[in-house]
């Protein structure tokens, strides 16, 4: 039988985000797939034109209803059920979004999600971390069975541009339930690079003690136009909004260097920053768990080495 | 009755450090804390404030499990639950099998509201709340950060990637919790006397109609690949050398 993945894209009404794709880089992990990428939108056409650069994307149907204007799962799963039919795999990314929706898709579907999937080793095998990634488990689901997945974003690489799938307006006919309503979303404008995407995150703890000391932070990641990410306990005393938290509930990030101020590397923390090329620490205490995964470490007073840091960056 | 729901689930205790079993079957699990999920501890919590802000009469507490969950049940109940249900169910119970049976309890119950944890800390799977809200076709409103009721609808604020988003859902629905909702409250011991007079029913899932079914084989547990050992730099020069030679600089 043949391998057909629907990925179901994710996107904020004008782009398309780049977890989209990384589900295209791990679908074509299975030998032989067929990519195909739903666009479920108000106005889908500059996505689609997007996704349908995406190399290894064989067709890009698009769902245009103004209900779409906002990703509601409840709204956008019927949707997609209308459309999973011939295909094998429905795959969404594992962000805020593809954990929302998918679960939604898989139950209306009748059939299991694999979650967080870091690796696709067949059509019906996968890798999986569990216990904030203490623990890799392999999962195999019989041939024949429909299978959803969330793709753990941070195992994969973008897929390239360079592509040109054929775009095809998708009908759906479906019941979409009114029950559910968007209100607002207050996220934080920033010139800085996006966390989740960015190749330098300069990331911070509890020992900053305040939002305000928090700022050097600020500073120092736009000498390196680093992101900065935050620990939860950072997050969780208010020095830095919820939208930084880097850990097994905030995001799963994967960039070239990560830099951990004051943070003392909880198991939470970490299963976040696995996948970093180059992990730094700085921290007072030179016992904290944070230096047994760090590839640099630097034992000190953050509220003076910083600074410096800053001073050296910019002379460089 | 206006009634919460709140499903728990038995995990190991986010203390303990989680070691695979040498033959690659399972992580080990023998004479290890067992806890209630720490996102489930939250839902509870919520739920008890609702009920304590008049919002609900009645919290009843919910798990889909071994006949070893019954403690964490008791555990709820000595926190403030006034009733548990426990469905009994033996080996992997998937995310679709607990929901397929807090339906069945859902349809029995008729609950204004079901709250869960988001995602439990042993599987991490984050499925079972989407996919009962899709089951019973009601709204969901998922990693929940602040819930407020009025007139038969919850506005739901969330923590997705961008930031928070607030969402308006009519009532009954399905909340999720994500950790910055509330501060479970610790359990007194007069309370712990309190609960083993508190109601728990036992159920199975045979005797609810519901299938146990597992559909992912668990083929094997590995432990996750270990990073190499780093060096230490003496100071901020000196790191900023280091990352030079790395190409970071």
């Amino acid at each position: 039988m043949s391998t057909k993945v629907l990925i179901v894209a994710e996107h904020d009404g004008a782009k398309l985000n780049p977890s989209t794709a990384k589900c295209v880089t791990c679908a074509r992990g299975i030998t032989g797939a067929e990519i195909t990428v739903v666009v479920c939108a108000a106005d889908a056409s500059a996505l689609a034109s997007q996704a349908a650069q995406l190399a290894g994307v064989t067709k890009v149907l698009t769902v245009e209803n103004p209900a779409n204007a906002h990703a509601l799962a409840a709204v956008l799963a019927p949707q997609i059920v209308a459309l999973a039919g011939p295909f094998t795999h429905v795959f969404g990314p594992s962000t805020t979004f593809g954990k929302d929706l998918m679960p939604r898709i898989a139950a209306l579907l009748d059939t299991a999600q694999v979650s967080d999937i870091m690796a696709a080793e067949s059509p019906t095998r996968f890798r999986r971390p569990i216990y904030a990634g203490n623990a890799i488990l392999t999962v195999e689901i019989d041939a024949g069975t429909k299978i959803v997945g969330t793709v753990r974003t941070a195992s994969f690489e973008s897929a390239a541009n360079g592509g040109s799938a054929a775009i095809e307006k998708a009908s759906v006919t479906a019941d979409l339930p009114t029950h559910t309503r968007f209100v607002s979303v207050s996220a934080a404008k920033s010139d800085r690079p996006d966390l989740q995407t960015a190749s330098r995150v300069i990331s911070g703890g509890r020992a900053l003690g305040s939002a305000d000391a928090f700022k050097i932070l600020y500073s120092l990641a736009d000498k390196l136009g680093a992101a900065v990410g935050a620990s939860r306990a950072a997050v969780d005393a208010g020095y830095a909004p919820n939208e930084l938290q880097v850990g097994q509930t905030g995001k799963i990030i994967a960039p070239e260097l990560y830099v951990a101020i004051g943070i003392s590397g909880a198991i939470q923390h970490l299963t976040g920053i696995k996948d970093a090329r180059t992990i730094v620490a700085i921290n007072k205490d030179g016992e904290a768990p944070i230096f047994e995964v760090a590839d640099l470490g630097l034992v000190g007073d953050l509220f003076q080495i910083v600074p410096e840091l800053e001073k050296l960056i910019a002379a460089r | 009755m206006k009634r919460i729901l709140v499903g728990i689930k038995r995990v190991v205790d986010y203390n303990v450090r989680i070691r695979v079993k040498p033959d690659g079957s399972g992580v080990i699990t023998d004479g290890v804390k067992m806890s209630i999920n720490p996102f489930d501890e939250i839902a509870l919590e919520e739920a008890l404030r609702i009920k304590e802000r008049g919002g609900a009469e009645e919290v009843v507490v919910v798990t889909v499990g071994p006949a070893d969950c019954q403690p964490q049940l008791r555990t709820a109940l000595a926190m403030g639950a006034d009733r548990a249900l426990h469905v009994q169910a033996d080996g992997v119970v998937e995310p679709l099998v607990a929901a397929r049976a807090i339906l069945k309890l859902v349809e029995r119950e008729e609950p204004l509201m079901v709250i869960l944890g988001k995602q439990a800390i042993d599987d991490d799977n984050s499925q079972t709340g989407q996919m009962l809200a899709a089951l019973w076709n009601r709204p969901q409103a998922t990693f929940a950060s602040k819930v407020e009721l009025a007139d038969g609808k919850a506005r739901v604020t969330r923590e997705v990637d961008a930031g928070l988003e607030t969402l308006e859902v009519d009532l009954p629905a399905v909340i999720t919790t994500d950790l910055r909702l509330n501060e479970p409250r610790y359990v007194k011991l007069p309370d712990i006397m309190k609960a083993k007079k508190k109601p728990l029913e036992t159920l199975t899932l045979s005797a609810i109609g519901v299938e146990q079914k597992q559909r992912l084989k668990l083929v094997k547990f590995e432990p996750p690949p270990q990073r190499q050992k780093g060096i230490r730099v003496k100071d901020a020069a000196e790191l900023v050398e280091a990352l030079k030679k790395k190409g970071l600089l």
